[in-house]
C-alpha cells in the first residue's frame, strides 16, 4: 500500500514538472536578466507591451539554441506603476534572482528611483522611459542606460521642420503632468537654437474639456504655428478645437501623437497635423532600402503572430534594450561589468526599432533627432514628411 | 478684439454646460436625502460611455442608444441605493457621503475593467461645421448641451411642482419625519432620486462625450467642478447649478484668455470662495433655508 501510494506520488510529480520540461534540452546553465516594467496601475499601456515583447524574444532566443548554447532566463516583476513597488522588485531581482542586468522600469519615475540601486549594485539597468535624467549626467549613471529618445530631440525635430518651411513665431500649449512639463522645458531650451520664438506658453490641465481659448490666445499673439505637447484624450480635444476654429496655422503635436487610436478619435480634424514619430509607428510607410526597415519589419510581424495586435513605440523601447543585453551578453559572457562596457562602448550605428543607436561615454541613449520622421496626417492615415 | 473675447466666451460657455448639468445631478439627491453623492460624476461617465458601447460598438440606433443608455443609468442608480444606502439606514450623513465616495471608486474598477484605459468618443449629434458668430466659432455640440440642460431644467421643474411623486420628493427633503407622518414612502422617494439623478447624470454624459471625449476616470474631476457649480449657485437650487456652472466656465475660460491659462482653476476657485464668504448659501440659495441644512 505504502510503495503504491509513494509510486504514485512519484507519477503525479513526473506529469507535473512534464511540461515545464524546456523544449530544446540545454546542457548549459541559464542567464538571467530581469525586467521591472508597469504591467499593472496608471501606467499599464507602458508595462504590458513591453511584456509581451520580452517574453515572445526570450521565446525566439530559447528556441534558437540560446545565447552560445546558455538558455535565457526572463524573471518579469509587475512594479504596479508605483516607485516604492520597483525599488522593491529590483531588489528582488538583484538578491533572489541574481540577474546580470535590469530592462525597465516604464516610466521615468521609477527609473529615477533605481538609479541609487543600480550603482549600488553594479549591475546595468536599460530603462524604457524617456527623461532625460535618467541618463544625465552621465557621470551619476554609470550603470544606467535608456533606449526611448529624448524629449529635447522630439523638439528639435519640430524645429528644424519649422526652421525648413519659415515658420520663426510659435505658441505652444502644454498638458500638466510631467510629460507636459518636460516638453515644455525641452521646447524653450531648444527654441532659441533654431532663431524661433515663443510668443505664446499656455497650459491645461489632463481633463479639460475644450482648449479654444489657449489656441485663441496663441493666435492673437502671432504665432505662424501651434505645438501641443501631450498625452491622453487632451491632444485629441486640441485638435478638434484647432480644426473647429480653422485657424490658418499648422498645428504639431508632440511624438505622443503616435497611436492610430488618435486619428480615429479625432476624425477629419486630425488632418494636416503633423508630428515628429518614431519609425516603429511608420514602418510600413519607410522606403525599403532603410537600413531600420528589416528590424522593423521582423519586429512587428512577429509580434503580430505572437499575440494579434500591432506593437506600438512601447514595446519597441523594451525590444532594443533587450536585445542590447543579449548581443552584450554573446559577446562577453555573463560578466556585469563587462556587459556594461559592451553597451557602452560597442553599441555604436546599431540599428533597432528606435533608430540607429550611437551610445558612447558621453551619452548613454544615444539616440538624437534623426531617430524621428516627420509625419502628417492625410486622409486617415500617417504619411511621411520630407 | 471683440472676436477673441467672444471666442473666449463660447469657451466658457462649452465648458460651462458641462458643469451645469453634473451640478443638476447633485441637486436631485441632495434635495431628497441631503447626501451628497460624490459618486456623481461616475454616473456622468456610465452615460458616455455606455452611450459608445450601444452605439459604437453595437451599432445600434442613436435614438435607442440613448433610451438604453438612461436606462442602464437608471439601473445603476437604483441599485446604488439599493445595495450600500438603504441596507445601512444610516442618519449619519457623513457617513453616507463616505458610502458615496466608496460606490464611486468601485464603479470606476468596473468602468476601467470593461472599457479599458482608452479615451472613448463618438459623432456629434448633428453633423455640419461649427457656427462663425461675429468672427468667434462655437460648436454645435456646445448647443445641443445647452438645449439639453433648459431641457432638463424644465423638466425637472414640472416634475417637482406638477407631479404628485415629485412634490414627495420635496416634502421628504423638506422634512422626513413629518413626510413619513403624511403617509409618504420616504424609501421609495430616495430609490426614486438615486435613479433620476443617475438618469441626469448619464445624459450629460452622452451630451459631452463628443466635445471632450470620456475615460473610465472622469468621474472625480467632474463630480468636483460639478460640486463646485452647485454650491457656487446654491444647493439644492435647479437653476443655481446651472448659473454657477456657466459662471464658473466662463470665468475659467477668461481667466485662462486674459491672465495665464496655468492660473484658470485657482482665479475660479478663488472667486467660488468670495461668493461663498459673501453669500454663504449661494447665488440663488435663500440664507433662512441654509440655516436649516444639515449639510
Amino acid at each position: 500500500m505504502a510503495i503504491g501510494r509513494r509510486i504514485l506520488l512519484y507519477l503525479v510529480v513526473f506529469i507535473l514538472a512534464f511540461p515545464l520540461l524546456p523544449a530544446v534540452a540545454f546542457s548549459k546553465e541559464p542567464y538571467r536578466i530581469g525586467a521591472v516594467f508597469s504591467v499593472t496601475g496608471a501606467a499599464s499601456f507602458l508595462g504590458e507591451p513591453e511584456k509581451n515583447t520580452i517574453l515572445m524574444l526570450q521565446d525566439q532566443i530559447n528556441k534558437a539554441g540560446g545565447i552560445n548554447g546558455h538558455p535565457i532566463e526572463v524573471v518579469i516583476e509587475d512594479s504596479k506603476s508605483d516607485e516604492t513597488q520597483a525599488v522593491l522588485s529590483a531588489k528582488k531581482l538583484l538578491e533572489r534572482d541574481k540577474v546580470l542586468a535590469i530592462i525597465g522600469p516604464s516610466t521615468t519615475g521609477e527609473s529615477m528611483a533605481l538609479v541609487p540601486i543600480m550603482n549600488g549594485s553594479k549591475t546595468p539597468l536599460i530603462s524604457c522611459a524617456a527623461g532625460a535624467g535618467i541618463t544625465q549626467p552621465v557621470i551619476e549613471r554609470h550603470w544606467i542606460f535608456k533606449t526611448p529618445q529624448y524629449d529635447y530631440s522630439a523638439a528639435e525635430a519640430i524645429f528644424t521642420y519649422m526652421k525648413k518651411h519659415g515658420i520663426s513665431k510659435v505658441g505652444i500649449i502644454t498638458i500638466t503632468t510631467g510629460f507636459g512639463d518636460a516638453g515644455r522645458k525641452a521646447l524653450h531650451e531648444m527654441a532659441p537654437k533654431y532663431g524661433i520664438a515663443i510668443v505664446a506658453d499656455e497650459r491645461y490641465g489632463p481633463k479639460d474639456s475644450d482648449m479654444t481659448t489657449q489656441l485663441t490666445k496663441a493666435k492673437a499673439a502671432g504665432a505662424q504655428a501651434v505645438i501641443n505637447w501631450s498625452v491622453g484624450p487632451g491632444q485629441v480635444v486640441v485638435t478638434k478645437n484647432w480644426s473647429a476654429l480653422k485657424m490658418g496655422i499648422p498645428l504639431y503635436q508632440s511624438h505622443g501623437w503616435g497611436s492610430k487610436k488618435n486619428i480615429e478619435l479625432a476624425g477629419k480634424a486630425a488632418e494636416g497635423v503633423i508630428s515628429p514619430l518614431g519609425r516603429l509607428v511608420v514602418w510600413d510607410k519607410l522606403p525599403g532600402k532603410h537600413p531600420q526597415k528589416s528590424v522593423l519589419v521582423k519586429y512587428v510581424k512577429d509580434y503580430k503572430n505572437s499575440y494579434k495586435t500591432e506593437p506600438d513605440s512601447f514595446g519597441g523601447y523594451a525590444y532594443d534594450g533587450f536585445m542590447m543585453v543579449t548581443e552584450a551578453l554573446k559577446k562577453v559572457g555573463p560578466d556585469k561589468s563587462k556587459i556594461r562596457d559592451y553597451v557602452e562602448t560597442r553599441i555604436t550605428k546599431w540599428v533597432a526599432t528606435g533608430g540607429i543607436f550611437n551610445m558612447s561615454a558621453k551619452d548613454h541613449c544615444g539616440l538624437d533627432k534623426d531617430a524621428f520622421e516627420m509625419v502628417v496626417v492625410k486622409n486617415g492615415d500617417w504619411e511621411l514628411l520630407k | 478684439m471683440l472676436t477673441v473675447f467672444l471666442q473666449f466666451l463660447f469657451s466658457g460657455l462649452t465648458v460651462g454646460s458641462v458643469y451645469a448639468l453634473v451640478g443638476m445631478g447633485f441637486n436631485i439627491i441632495y434635495n431628497a436625502t441631503s447626501i451628497i453623492n460624490l459618486a456623481q460624476g461616475e454616473f456622468v461617465v456610465v452615460g458616455g460611455l455606455m452611450m459608445w458601447f450601444f452605439s459604437d460598438s453595437l451599432h445600434l440606433p442613436f435614438i435607442v442608444s440613448i433610451c438604453l443608455t438612461i436606462l442602464s443609468a437608471g439601473l445603476v442608480g437604483l441599485l446604488m441605493e439599493r445595495l450600500t444606502i438603504r441596507p445601512l439606514k444610516s442618519h449619519d450623513l457623513l457617513l453616507m457621503i463616505m458610502v458615496t465616495i466608496s460606490v464611486s471608486i468601485v464603479l470606476r474598477g468596473i468602468l476601467a475593467f470593461k472599457f479599458g484605459k482608452d479615451p472613448y468618443d463618438y459623432p456629434a449629434f448633428s453633423e455640419g461645421d461649427p457656427l462663425n458668430i461675429g468672427g468667434a466659432i462655437i460648436q454645435q455640440q456646445t448647443l445641443w448641451v445647452i438645449g439639453i440642460t433648459g431641457l432638463c431644467i424644465i423638466l425637472l421643474y414640472l416634475f417637482y411642482n406638477k407631479t404628485i411623486i415629485g412634490k414627495a420628493m420635496r416634502a421628504c427633503a423638506v422634512d422626513t419625519t413629518a413626510a413619513q407622518l403624511v403617509g409618504i414612502n420616504v424609501s421609495r422617494m430616495v430609490m426614486i432620486s438615486f435613479v433620476l439623478s443617475a438618469m441626469v447624470g448619464a445624459i450629460g454624459g452622452i451630451a459631452i462625450t463628443p466635445i471632450s471625449l470620456m475615460e473610465y476616470d472622469n468621474g472625480p474631476m467632474l463630480a468636483v467642478k460639478g460640486f463646485c457649480a452647485a454650491i457656487m449657485g446654491g444647493l439644492g437650487r435647479g437653476r443655481g447649478a446651472v448659473i454657477g456652472g456657466f459662471s464658473i466656465g466662463i470665468l475659467e475660460s477668461m481667466t485662462a484668455g486674459y491672465l495665464h491659462s496655468g492660473l484658470k482653476d485657482a482665479v475660479a476657485l478663488v472667486i467660488l470662495l468670495l461668493v461663498l464668504f459673501l453669500k454663504p448659501a449661494g447665488i440663488l440659495g435663500s440664507s433662512a433655508a441654509a440655516r436649516l441644512r444639515k449639510f
